[in-house]
């Protein structure tokens, strides 16, 4: 494993991106924060600033409006990077499917790494895929 | 002083949806605000058109996931206004339950949210913490921390077991005095009246002009409330009271919002406390031709849905109008005057919903473009002028 990803894994920060979701998904993220769940414990935090981040928090469907500025935003990010999908939009668009305005899926648009299925997933289920994350890259909590 | 332009968004960390403003600030002053929007369009009325009448609920369901019982609350109030039926007292129980506990935990989070940008932390932690009991309850009545899936057309899909009943009503009990401690370190904060008093000013007649909707326009004094003016569910089975402010700064809409709270673990309880028997569903076979309107009190002010039927059973045409679709125009009259530090809390405290607003999204075979009002009047004249042309007319 490559140093700058070993660092990374200490403390992974994280950025929030919403394309066009409904809010549950990131209203959940956002629990994750809040005294019950608190996944900062993990090291997690949660930045204002892409260019901050380690780990790209996506949620949402991937409208029209949104793919361009999410590939702008991804070009920004410094590498190496990983992202995860949170809720079913973003994992396979499940009831936009047929939406004239989601035209692809995201990970037709970026890579993702984890998938955290759910509509929307439980803080419990974040949890879980923040620490599956951090194992698929090779490292331990 | 030269004017200069402040772009916010549309990925910002102030609020978790993408919305894209632009303030125009002369010194500190803000002087205009512009906003382009368009990143939340998902063609939700198109979809629901595809989906029968029962499926569309779970769609206008993910409309908003904080007003995830508002939208098919209205939308089957709509369906039912198509054809003369009677929804059973306990489905209309059941309903206003889901729906009271949904406004709790939804100003409990703007209250969270609204001490977060204040620089508040401790409020943001507190009331989130307390607004996990709320969900609690939800997930005991429902199955579902969020996206509840109790409503269809002519009742509501599951019931509640009286066995559950107790252990809500304990719950709710146990978040009240947290929830008089929260009030008082807000209200009686020097700090906080410092910051929030006279500050993003609608007045009255602003309110009215606006046509401002919910907690926004009752802090301003305008008395108007769906549950009380045209009552539906279970609201006018018991007593409760319309909390309404004068001054209509950002204070007395968090005022509001935290009296409201109260109220609705009054009605909560009292729901819970009398739930009557009989059964949950009037078994809706199929929908006759007709058109229907349903509206009900949001937390954030009227939703609106509007569902016209040709016999089939898929609605033809389902029009949604959300609060802040309303709200949002306020910002003209608030925003005005201040300085670009409470841009912030002012453009918050309207609790604005962009995923339930965005219904239209106008653009170019490209996807680019979007039209404004202007663009689409002069389109629309210069197709009149190409037809007559092909028509060979004057």
């Amino acid at each position: 494993m490559s140093l700058k990803l070993k660092a990374l894994l200490k403390s992974p920060w994280v950025f929030h991106l919403s394309t066009g979701s409904c809010n549950n998904c990131d209203i959940e993220t956002l629990d994750c924060l809040t005294p019950r769940f608190d996944i900062e414990r993990f090291g997690m935090l949660l930045v204002g600033s892409i260019k901050h981040a380690d780990v790209l928090l996506v949620s949402g469907s991937c409208n029209r409006m949104s793919v361009e500025r999410m590939k702008a935003l991804f070009e920004q990010v410094p590498k190496p990077c990983l992202v995860v999908a949170i809720g079913t939009c973003a994992g396979s668009r499940g009831i936009f499917k047929d939406s004239y305005n989601c035209p692809v899926p995201l990970d037709k648009i970026i890579p993702v790494d984890v998938y955290i299925p759910g509509c929307p997933p439980k803080p419990e289920a974040i949890i879980a895929g923040a620490v599956k994350l951090i194992e698929k890259v090779g490292g331990t909590l | 002083m030269g004017k200069t332009i402040i772009p916010i968004g549309p990925y910002h960390p102030l609020q978790e949806e993408p919305e894209f403003f632009t303030l125009t600030v002369e010194g500190e002053t803000v002087v205009d605000i512009d906003m382009r929007m368009g990143y939340n369009h998902r063609g939700i009325e198109k979809l629901s058109e595809m989906k029968t009448f029962e499926n569309s609920t779970f769609v206008v369901e993910r409309i908003c996931g904080i007003c995830s019982t508002s939208h098919p609350f209205a939308y089957t109030r709509a369906v039912e206004d198509i054809f003369p039926m009677e929804v059973s007292m306990r489905a209309k129980y059941i309903r206003t339950i889901i729906a009271e506990g949904e406004r709790i935990h939804s100003h409990l989070l703007w209250l969270g949210l609204a001490g977060h940008f204040l620089g508040y932390n401790t409020v943001y932690m507190w009331a989130w913490k307390l607004r996990e009991e709320i969900l609690d309850v939800m997930e005991i009545l429902s199955g579902n921390r969020q996206a509840y899936a109790m409503f269809k057309p002519g009742g509501v899909r599951r019931d509640i077991r009286s066995e559950d009943i107790p252990i809500c009503l304990k719950k709710i009990d146990s978040i009240v005095p947290t929830l008089v401690m929260l009030k008082k370190a807000v209200l009686d904060d020097p700090v906080l009246h410092a910051r929030l008093k006279g500050v993003g000013i609608m007045s009255y007649q602003e309110a009215i002009d606006f046509s401002a909707l919910g907690p926004t326009s009752r802090a301003s004094g305008v008395a108007r409330d769906v549950r009380k003016d045209s009552p539906y569910g279970a609201y006018q089975e018991m007593e409760w009271d319309m909390i309404v402010t004068k001054n209509g700064d950002v204070f007395d809409k968090a005022v509001v919002r935290i009296l409201e709270s109260f109220e609705s673990i009054k009605i909560l309880k009292y729901c819970l406390n009398n739930l009557p028997d009989g059964e949950i569903d009037a078994k809706i076979m199929d929908v006759p031709p007709g058109e229907g309107i349903g509206h009900i009190e949001a937390p954030r002010g009227e939703t609106f849905h509007y569902v016209k039927s040709d016999g089939t059973n898929r609605p033809l045409r389902h029009k949604v109008r959300a609060p802040t679709f309303m709200n949002l125009p306020t910002y003209k009259a608030t925003i005005q005057g201040e300085t670009i530090s409470d841009a912030t809390i002012i453009l918050a405290a309207i609790d604005p919903c962009y995923c339930c607003t965005e219904r239209i999204a106008v653009k170019d075979g490209k996807g680019r473009m979007l039209y404004n009002g202007k663009d689409l009047i002069q389109l629309s004249r210069e197709k009149t002028e190409k037809i007559k042309k092909r028509m060979g007319g004057r």
